[in-house]
């Protein structure tokens, strides 16, 4: 990872309540950077999940809103209804966004309504203490899986950017991991160009970060990146799913 | 009789442990308990505790205010929870991580290096033991035997084998606590 | 004692549930219940159950609706945001008179609120809590083993009045570690059969689960029916605990975990002399009206206790009927209120009396 020693504009001056080795700290960096080199901050509007994010807004500086449990894409939506030239994203996590939230992100991205939103795929449920999300590996062990994830009563992990791909109007879909230095340079990229399409107006713009939850993996922080690479990486294939300009890069 | 107990540490000290350990001991001799951890996310990396109340009435509120007995594990616990002591109260100290001295002047203090009793008797996970042991021999609401008995209760069946070593925590604890 | 163990309440009212013969749970995860459905995921399989973790809390619902309509003894449990999305679930099984149970584990609220403990979803529970003219019963234990009783008893009061039963316990009760016993076992075998249910209409006419009438009439019908139900659980299901109330000058009500922490300051003003008394409903719906109000006539005031703003208060003063003052005293947010905040709170009244 490029040490970056300067704290982005577009982030507050204040230790966040994440755990150690946790990468939703290095996702409100990149997106933060992103914010600031586009030099938008002042005209972004943030849309809060509820999970471990919950407290963006504590840690980003600009305007946020703090939606219910899976609802922040409805939520962005009625923001940027009424605030059309105005950047609005939101992040959410796997629980989030595709389960309580499946609805909406499904119909935000069928309607290619013109926002960004920064998916934190952990695999898990971190905010409650590890119960089982939509995108648990098979055979994972979680507190709401205590045997392990099986599919003939849970189903097989959701890809959510594979199901969006079937919208047109859902411009630019990536997957990118965040498990080395390469990879989260990779992931700037894709935040880049998921807010370069909502500024030229070309319709939904998702990202999916695959993130590690070291507390309730029960691993330690390098560990929980091996796990992402090894287990994640295989089932869910990182590259461009969709760009504005047509084409993947995968 | 009546008995109310804070006990804290960080997460991974087996705090949580240590009070239902108590507990369960109060309850095979028949006496009214009752445990109430802290939850949710302001644990992680943070403070982790207990309440604890072993009684020989009714117990009313299971939320302990103003307590008989703090067992601090580390310095924040101590910082936080020792105000909150009964006037001539407890305060068991983890004297292995706080080396500092608590402000009040009208409560009882023990020091007790956990850690370091733990280790030497095997493993310094034991620390909650050895506080555990400190507690029974300072308060004398439950019978040791009872503590073991619950111990058995209270750990998975593979973790078995660990339970001469906590005994002996236990009665190093105990040990510390009377000189 | 040896049957007693040590248990949270989250994972005895689960307990308690398959104890009663329920077999399915379907719930999401929200703190602070998460060791409810934990707990189901580990013990169903064991007994041939079926635990799922729903998409969400309007999905969970959603499949109790289902199963109780197939016939089923089911589960759900959630805390405040999450029952609040059951809500048009539970109005369509109250409309179907559909059985189940329904845990809420209250945390502080409005919205997205705190996990702390808090009673700030009384009126939500008791007065409906989603569309229409429909109740549940409502029980509200004080304990971890009041809370296996209640559990226990309220598949029995679904079943009976076709109507969906509302544990209500707060962050404590669900958090908390008691003694507990079991006092029985039902097996899902033994439950009597249920004729409305849709299991297939070999050899009968189709039975419809249902809550739709485009007709007026037909719909006022059921209404009046479903009132005559409530009627019914006024008359049988009051459940109250009163204590020292027979010559009590001063009445505290309180319910659930705040009602314990009341008697302690009861029990202290009893020893300097203060005649005080303690009413705590068990049953919220239907609402001990009787017993208050009969109380009422002996009382110089009474004081409702809460962890919210001032919700039983109302049930509280219609029952009193302006037979005496009603104060109230409550902590809200999470914060729990100490028995010598409702002890200093009561002898501040009782000087106001002298
Ligand atoms: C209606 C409702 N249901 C449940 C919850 C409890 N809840 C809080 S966060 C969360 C899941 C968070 O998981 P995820 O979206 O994967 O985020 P992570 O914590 O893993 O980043 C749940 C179920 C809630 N707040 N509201
Ligand atoms: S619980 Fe998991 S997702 Fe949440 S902050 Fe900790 S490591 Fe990150
Ligand atoms: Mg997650």
């Amino acid at each position: 990872m490029k040490v970056v020693a300067k704290r982005p504009r577009a982030l507050m001056d204040k230790p966040t309540h994440y755990c150690p080795g946790c990468t939703h700290g290095i996702t409100h960096r990149l997106v933060a950077e992103v914010i600031d080199e586009m030099d938008i901050r002042e005209k972004t509007i943030g849309v809060a999940p509820v999970g471990c994010a919950v407290l963006a807004y504590e840690y980003f500086d600009c305007d946020f809103q703090q939606a219910a449990h899976g609802r922040a894409p409805a939520v962005a939506t009625g923001i940027k209804r009424v605030l059309p030239e105005n950047f609005v994203f939101t992040y959410q996590g796997d629980g989030d966004l595709a389960s309580i939230g499946t609805a909406e992100i499904v119909h935000a991205a069928m309607r290619g309504e013109n926002i960004t939103t920064i998916f934190i795929n952990n695999a898990i449920y971190g905010m409650t203490g590890g119960q089982m999300a939509p995108t648990t590996m098979i055979g994972q062990k979680t507190t709401t899986s205590p045997y392990g994830r099986d599919s003939k009563s849970a189903g097989e992990p959701i890809r959510v950017v594979e199901m969006l791909s079937t919208f047109s109007r859902a411009a630019y879909l990536a997957r990118v991991g965040l498990f080395n230095n390469k990879e989260i340079k990779k992931a700037k990229k894709a935040i880049r160009k998921a807010f370069e399409t909502q500024k030229a107006g070309q319709g939904f713009s998702l990202v999916e970060l695959l993130s590690t939850c070291p507390t309730n993996w029960g691993m330690n922080p390098a560990e929980a990146l091996d796990w992402v690479e090894s287990n994640m990486v295989p089932y869910y294939p990182l590259g461009e799913y969709k760009t504005p300009e047509g084409g993947e890069d995968r | 009789m009546m008995k109310e107990l804070i006990i804290a540490g960080f997460g991974g000290q087996g705090v949580m442990l240590m009070g239902q350990v108590l507990a369960g001991a109060g309850m095979f001799e028949g006496k009214e308990v009752s445990w109430l951890p802290s939850y949710g996310p302001e644990m992680r990396g943070g403070t982790a505790n207990c309440h604890v109340i072993v009684s020989e009435e009714r117990i009313g509120s299971p939320f302990v205010s103003s307590p008989d007995v703090v067992v601090a594990m580390n310095l924040p616990s101590m910082d936080k929870f020792a105000p909150q002591l009964k006037e001539g109260g407890l305060l068991i100290i983890n004297s292995s991580l706080i080396d500092t001295e608590p402000e009040r002047k009208d409560i009882r203090v023990i020091k007790i290096p956990a850690n370091e009793l733990a280790a030497e008797v095997g493993s310094d996970r034991a620390a909650n033991m050895v506080a555990l042991g400190a507690i029974i021999e300072k308060v004398k609401i439950v019978e040791v035997d009872s503590i073991i008995e619950s111990l058995k209760e209270n750990l998975p069946e593979r973790h078995h084998k660990l339970i001469p070593l906590n005994e002996e925590a236990l009665k190093r604890g105990m040990e510390a606590a009377r000189d | 004692m040896a049957d007693k163990i040590l248990m949270k309440g989250n994972e005895a009212i689960a307990e308690a549930g398959i104890k009663a013969g329920c077999r399915f749970f379907f719930g999401y995860p929200i703190t602070p219940q998460n060791e409810l459905p934990a707990y189901m995921a580990r013990r169903l399989p064991m007994e041939d159950g079926v635990f799922l973790q729903a998409e969400s809390e309007v999905a969970a619902i959603n499949m109790v609706y289902g199963a109780a309509g197939a016939g089923a003894r089911v589960m759900t449990s959630s805390s405040s945001p999450g029952i609040s999305l059951k809500q048009e679930g539970i109005s369509y099984m109250a409309g179907s008179e559909l059985p189940g149970v329904i845990v809420n584990i209250i945390r502080g609220g409005p919205g997205l609120g705190g996990i702390q403990p808090a009673q700030s979803d009384y009126l939500q529970a008791t007065k409906g809590g989603g569309h229409g003219d429909y109740r549940l019963l409502v029980l509200a234990p004080q304990s971890v083993q009041e809370a296996v009783d209640l559990t226990m008893e309220a598949f029995d009061l679904a079943d009976k009045y076709r109507n969906p039963v509302m544990i209500l316990g707060d962050g404590m009760i669900g958090q908390m570690m008691e003694p507990v016993e079991f006092p029985g076992e039902t097996s899902p075998e033994e439950l009597p059969k249920k004729e409305w249910a849709t299991v297939g209409n070999e050899g009968r006419k189709a039975n419809i689960i249902n809550s739709l009438s485009l007709q007026a009439e037909k719909l006022e019908e059921l209404n009046l029916r479903l009132q005559k139900k409530y009627k019914q659980m006024q008359e049988e299901e009051v459940r109250v605990e009163t204590t020292k109330t027979e010559d009590a000058e001063y009445v505290i009500v309180a319910f659930g975990s705040m009602a314990r922490i009341a008697l302690s300051a009861v029990e202290r003003a009893r020893e300097e002399g203060i005649k005080v008394g303690l009413i705590r409903p068990i049953s919220l719906f239907p609402y001990p009206e009787q017993v208050v109000g009969k109380v009422a006539e002996q009382a110089k005031f009474m004081l409702t206790v809460e962890m919210n703003c001032g919700q039983m208060l109302e049930d509280v003063r219609l029952a009193v009927n302006g037979r005496c003052p009603v104060y109230f005293y409550g902590r809200t947010g999470g914060v729990v209120p100490t028995s010598q905040e409702i002890y200093e709170k009561l002898m501040e009244l009782v000087r106001g009396e002298k």
